[in-house]
Parts: structure tokens; C-alpha cells; sequence
């Protein structure tokens, strides 16, 4: 006589607990568990499950069986479907008109005047982040889907050249704070400045890269816009129905992928992976509005300091930031080996790791180690060399963007996860690329 | 000095994985850990408290059975766990999440006031880095994320040393602040048999929605602006090329190289001048 959890499809969002009229559901390690003594199978939870986890026990009941249904006391309301559907149900209507039929309509644009697609511009040190201009590439195409404007903001000391870059990457509008309190990023005054902006020109969206910037400025925010930001995003598209911002990003360790909406809060927020979007088109001298604000902050308002900036390079970068990695295994055979490696990675600016077994040998110290008991990288490009694969290294090492192996044994797992394998003798084969590499790379890598 | 640690037990997420066939959750007996930055966040201030003396709350948000997080986090040497647990904390995404966890802080600092707030950098469970962040704002703290290294404690500031993408980044902040901590902040200790013994003793407070004061509007899924719409399994790696090396290793070697660059895997950098 109650309802049952499919506790496989359950995902623990929430959803059904909240609509439960008897208050019959509890969430229970991250699954809704129903208490059978409180259940009355009136299937609120049902309709509103979006994994379709939830199934009563038997066919629904008919208006008059639910009508002897006794409502215990202190019950909030009793679940009637003549009655108006909640709230959350009929939001959830609109997403998924096969469960619940109500007729669609064309939504206007935002009554309250949110529009535009924003992307925050990310400036530190004297550089910009890549992934700020990839941000306008998806930008612009969120922004022509909801036929709005597309908007940069910079935030600084002297940025003027990065505005003309705004401009270039497709911008129509940039908002500037040019301020010496922001000559290095801090949480607060960055923070504060760009909530100002988003204040009072009431952007629609907001775009991030999910770096450490991204990810410590748009949480602050967020909980002063008391809105919802949705991290590290690698997708991103406009449902045509809602108009609303789908952004799916990976859960679980990635084993996983999430859509996630911010429904009725504005702006809708989300930081987004570097190097998975396009870099799209720089158009040299394009032009736009450029609007300032000021910022309003004294600097000994500001209870942060930059004391100094050890900037890395390729051997000292951390592990989990490298872009490219030459990554060698047991396979190599000795210390004096590495050398091979060393030189390949010399030539694309690429920093060294290596396996456990590596690290044991005392090739390379533990800082440099990738897999379960080391660093779990991301690089755009990962070279294994010698490596066999054990599932150790490969779960801190499979999400790279591209692998390349090379290994003596056809069968190593290695192979299962790389986009281009080489079987065959490393101390051929590594030469060989490396010579060839710097035949094309003369003039300098570009990342 | 009062240290307070925000410690989240999390699914061990190397396990969970998606059925391809029937797009469900596969975690039939995945085991529930410490979430492992949040274990650095409290080394430390169990370091902290060594060297300078002071006290270590430690406060979880979860359900009843996270618990056991709590008293295992205790036989590190913490002075004091509780645990929030309601139903109504259900379903909070990071935006209710960090406003439930700053309601306790300010209650727990109206008798005992917090120096330090220690978070670890992220949840393994959802990576976003979002919640330390969201308290720090909600609390007037100055923030300091992805730590890596504690340099001193002096007159009132602190000053850490920051990973970024760039480089690491010495930074100072004014007492009291919230760090979030990475991995590579220290290395866990283990616990010692006192402090094993005494807290297996040890029963972690409970704090239900009457022992908080918080307002229901802004927590649990009412006080959550995100949702979940979907989930769904990442699209598989497809198998790779393989090509055999062993006869003609340059020849194969320059062929792998061209397709690096055909697919964009290293650029040439084309406003360089001269070799790197």
C-alpha cells in the first residue's frame, strides 16, 4: 500500500519529499525512502520525479477511494487533483509536457528586465584566461538563441587593452570597472564590483571560466544575488520552451552527467571547464559600447593582500594545472632512461609525471605522481610512456582531452584509453617524435 | 584560537558509477568516507591547535548515519562535533547549504567565537567549490581558497600560500577568515589510540531545525535556486587507433605527429619568433 523507490533511477534530489502532503518520504543516504506508516499512495511523488523512480504500489485510486483516505493530523494539505497543481509541478509541466498535459505558451521575455548573456573576463597578473574568449564563443551563441545581447565585463587596474580584446572576441557591449584596488584579483572587491554591475544592468546569464578564479569569485556572487550557480559546466544550451539555461556538467567523479536549471532566480550563473568550448573567431577592431562604473572600495577597506606571485612554468606547475604532460611508466627501464621522456617534454614546454612504480624507482618525486594515490590530472595532452595502464593510473589520468601511448606490450590496457597508441620500442619511438616535433615546433608551442 | 571545520561525508566516488543500459545509479554498497579535502582542512587545524593551542569544532550537515563521519573526525584530536540533521536540510544545493552551515557558525560563535572556518576545498561528490565560498560571503570573512600552505599566523592576519593556474600566489587576510584547503596543504596523520578510545565515547550533538534558527524559505529544495532536470551517463571513450610501431618506428612516429597537429593537440604558437 505504498509507494515504491527505484532506488537504481533514485537521485536524491529531493523533489518528491518536498511535495508529499502527509510528509511520508525522507531522504536517506542521498535516496527517498518511504515511510509506509505515513503513505497513503496518493502519488504526488510520482508526477513529480524526474527519473520516473517512484511507482505506486497499485493503479492510482479513484477520486472517491482518495476521499476515505483519513488525513492524519497536523497533515499540511491533502493532495486533491481537482485543485490548481502546485507550484513546482507545473514548472515541471513545462519541461516535460508528456507527464503532465498542459497547454504550452510562448514565453515572453524575463517581465522583470534580466537580459543579456554576460561573460566575466578573467584578468590577473597581466593575462587573460583563454577560456574568457571561449566563453564569448558560447556566448554568442546563447545569446542568439535568446535573442539578447552579448556582454563582456573586465574588472582591473589599466585594462583598456583588454577591452579593445573584448571587443575583437565578439562583445557587443563591455562593462568596465578600472579600478587600482583590482590591480591583482581578491575575493571581495572583485566580488563586490561585479555584483554592482549585475545590480544594476540585470544580466539574464553569467559565464565564467571554472578556474580558481572563477570558481571563488562567482560563488560570492551568487550568495550576494542570492541566486543559483551551477560549477564547471562543459555544457551549455537555451531550452527552446523555457527560454531557460540548460547546464550540464559532469557529477560523481564524472561518472556521471547532471542538467541543472536555476529556474525563478536571476541572473542564472555558471562557471564553465577551460578548452571545451571553441575559441571563436578575434576580429581585429570591432567595435561596441563600452560602459564604466566605478568601484567605491578604498583599499584599506579591503582585509586581503596579494603578497606575492610565484609564477610557474612548465617543471614547477602543479600537476592537476599542467596542459600538456609526458608521463612515463616502469617500461622505461631506468632513471637514466628518463632522458627520453625529458627531451620530448622539453620540446612542447610539457611537464613530467609519472606512475607509482615510477615514483618508487625514485625517477621522479611523489609531487609528480598521477593516478588513486596521486594527482588526478586533466591535461589537453597526455604522452604515456612505458605505461601499461594499471586501473590505479588510469582513473587519475582517463579524463585528459587527448592520449597518446606508447608501449612494448599490444595488450596493455593503456592502449584502451588512448586515442592514438604506438606499439613498439620507446627508445625508437620517442626519438622519433621528438625529433619530428621539433622540426614543426620551431617557432614555439602556443599554449 | 577557535578552529571550525565544515566536514561532509560523501559516497567514495570512485565507485559510483551510471548503468549504461538502464541510465540508473549504480551504488549498491558504495562505502561512505571523510570527504578527503575536508580530512586536510582538519589536519590542519589540529596542527594549528598544537602549535598555537585553541580549540577544534568540527560541524556536518547530513543525515543521521553521517554520524560515524563525525566520530571518526573526532579521534583525530577535534574538541567538539555536531552534527545538523533535519529533514528539512534535504535536498539544499550549495546556495542553502552554505546558509544552513552559517547559521550554526554564528550560533556556536556566540559562545565561543570562530577565528578560523576550514573548509576543504570542494565535496568529491559534486565539485563545485561553491559552498566554503558562499559562507564566507554570508559571514562578512574575508576568503582564502585552494591553500596549499599555511606561512604564519601574526598580529591578527594570516597568510597562506595559493594554487592557481598560473603559479602560487602568497596571499594575506585579516582574522577571521574561512580557507578552503587542498590536498597538498599536508599529509593526514594518523589518529592516536587516546583519542581513538575517547572518541569512540564520544556522542556528537544534534542540531535539528528547533536547535537552529534558521529560515525556511532559504533552505533544503524550497531555498534551492538550481535543480537537477536530468541525469544521463557520459558518452563512452570511443577505442582509439593502434598502430604498430615495430618495423618502422619513425615513419609510424611522424604519423602520429601529424595527426597531433591536424587535431589540434599542440599549436604552434604563430606569434612566436625563434625557438623555444
Amino acid at each position: 500500500m505504498t509507494v515504491i523507490v527505484d532506488n537504481g533511477k533514485c537521485i536524491g534530489c529531493g523533489a518528491c519529499i518536498v511535495e508529499c502532503p502527509l510528509e511520508a518520504l525522507d531522504l536517506i543516504d542521498g535516496i527517498a525512502v518511504v515511510n509506509p506508516e505515513k503513505c497513503k499512495d496518493n502519488g504526488s511523488c510520482v508526477e513529480v520525479c524526474p527519473t520516473n523512480a517512484l511507482a505506486l504500489d497499485k493503479p492510482a485510486p479513484s477520486v472517491t477511494e482518495k476521499e476515505q483516505v483519513p488525513v492524519e493530523a497536523g497533515s499540511k494539505k491533502e493532495f486533491n487533483k481537482d485543485e490548481p497543481l502546485p507550484e513546482s509541478v507545473q514548472d515541471y509541466a513545462q519541461d516535460n509536457p508528456r507527464k503532465i498535459v498542459k497547454p504550452k505558451e510562448a514565453k515572453p521575455k524575463d517581465p522583470n528586465g534580466w537580459s543579456g548573456v554576460w561573460v566575466v573576463v578573467e584578468y590577473n597578473h597581466g593575462e587573460i584566461a583563454p577560456v574568457s574568449w571561449e566563453l564569448m564563443g558560447e556566448g554568442r551563441k546563447l545569446a542568439d538563441d535568446l535573442g539578447c545581447e552579448l556582454a563582456s565585463v573586465v574588472c582591473g587596474n589599466q585594462v583598456d587593452h583588454v577591452i579593445t580584446e573584448a571587443l575583437a572576441y565578439g562583445a557587443e557591449k563591455v562593462y568596465v570597472i578600472d579600478d587600482p584596488v583590482l590591480e591583482y584579483y581578491r575575493s571581495e572587491p572583485y566580488a563586490e564590483g561585479i555584483t554592482k554591475l549585475v545590480q544594476k544592468y540585470k544580466p539574464e546569464i553569467m559565464l565564467m571560466g571554472a578556474t580558481a578564479m572563477g570558481r571563488d569569485v562567482f560563488p560570492a556572487v551568487a550568495t550576494k544575488m542570492q541566486t543559483g550557480l551551477t560549477a564547471d559546466c562543459t555544457v551549455l544550451g537555451i531550452d527552446p520552451d523555457t527560454n531557460l539555461l540548460l547546464q550540464t556538467r559532469p557529477a560523481f567523479g564524472g561518472n556521471i552527467m547532471a542538467t541543472i536549471l536555476c529556474k525563478k532566480h536571476r541572473p542564472q550563473m555558471a562557471t564553465v571547464r577551460p578548452r571545451v568550448m571553441k575559441m571563436p573567431e578575434r576580429i581585429e577592431g570591432r567595435e561596441g559600447q563600452v560602459i564604466r562604473e566605478e568601484l567605491g572600495i578604498k583599499e584599506e577597506d579591503v582585509f586581503t593582500k596579494v603578497v606575492e606571485f610565484i609564477k610557474a612554468d612548465a617543471k614547477s606547475v602543479f600537476l592537476d594545472k599542467a596542459e600538456i604532460i609526458v608521463a612515463v611508466g616502469l617500461g622505461i627501464g631506468s632513471k637514466k632512461n628518463m632522458s627520453i621522456a625529458e627531451e620530448l617534454a622539453e620540446v612542447l614546454g610539457a611537464t613530467m609525471a609519472g606512475t607509482r612504480g615510477a615514483v618508487e624507482a625514485g625517477w621522479l618525486s611523489h609531487d609528480y605522481q598521477v593516478g588513486q594515490t596521486g594527482t588526478t590530472v586533466r591535461p589537453k595532452l597526455y604522452i604515456s610512456i612505458g605505461i601499461s595502464g594499471a586501473i590505479q593510473h588510469l582513473v587519475g589520468m582517463e579524463r585528459s582531452d587527448y592520449i597518446i601511448a606508447i608501449n612494448n606490450d599490444c595488450d596493455a590496457s593503456i592502449f584502451r584509453v588512448a586515442n592514438y597508441g604506438i606499439v613498439g620500442d620507446l627508445n625508437e619511438v620517442v626519438p622519433a617524435m621528438t625529433a619530428e616535433m621539433k622540426k614543426r615546433l620551431q617557432f614555439g608551442v602556443a599554449n | 584560537m577557535h578552529y571550525l571545520i565544515c566536514l561532509k561525508q560523501v559516497p567514495d566516488t570512485s565507485e559510483v558509477r551510471i548503468d549504461p543500459e538502464t541510465n540508473t545509479l549504480m551504488r549498491e554498497g558504495v562505502p561512505s568516507i571523510i570527504n578527503p579535502y575536508d580530512a586536510h582542512a582538519l589536519e590542519e587545524a589540529i596542527r594549528l591547535k598544537e602549535s598555537f593551542g585553541g580549540k577544534v569544532t568540527i560541524i556536518c550537515m547530513g543525515p543521521p548515519q553521517a554520524k560515524e563521519a563525525l566520530k571518526k573526525a573526532m579521534s583525530f584530536g577535534a574538541d567538539r562535533a555536531i552534527l545538523l540533521s533535519d529533514r528539512s536540510f534535504a535536498g539544499s544545493d550549495s546556495l542553502a547549504t552554505a546558509y544552513i552551515l552559517t547559521v550554526a557558525i554564528q550560533k556556536i560563535s556566540e559562545t565561543d567565537p570562530v577565528d578560523i572556518v576550514l573548509c576543504g576545498k570542494e565535496a568529491i561528490d559534486g565539485d563545485t567549490a561553491q559552498t566554503g565560498p558562499g559562507i564566507a560571503q554570508r559571514l562578512g570573512f574575508p576568503q582564502l581558497t585552494y591553500v596549499i600552505k599555511i606561512r604564519e599566523i601574526d598580529q591578527g592576519w594570516i597568510t597562506v600560500e595559493r594554487k592557481t593556474e598560473g603559479g602560487r600566489e602568497v596571499a594575506k587576510a585579516k582574522l577571521p577568515v574561512l580557507l578552503t584547503a587542498e590536498k597538498e596543504l599536508n599529509d593526514l596523520s594518523y589518529a592516536s589510540l587516546p583519542n581513538m578510545m575517547k572518541a569512540s565515547a564520544y556522542d556528537p550533538e544534534v542540531w535539528d531545525i528547533k536547535a537552529l534558527p534558521c529560515d525556511p524559505s532559504q533552505m533544503g529544495l524550497k531555498g534551492s535556486p538550481t535543480s537537477v532536470s536530468r541525469i544521463f551517463a557520459p558518452s563512452a571513450k570511443t577505442g582509439g587507433e593502434i598502430l604498430d610501431g615495430t618495423k618502422d618506428p619513425t615513419i609510424v612516429a611522424g604519423n602520429v605527429v601529424e595527426k597531433m597537429f591536424q587535431q589540434n593537440m599542440i599549436m604552434v604558437d604563430p606569434l612566436a619568433k625563434g625557438g623555444k
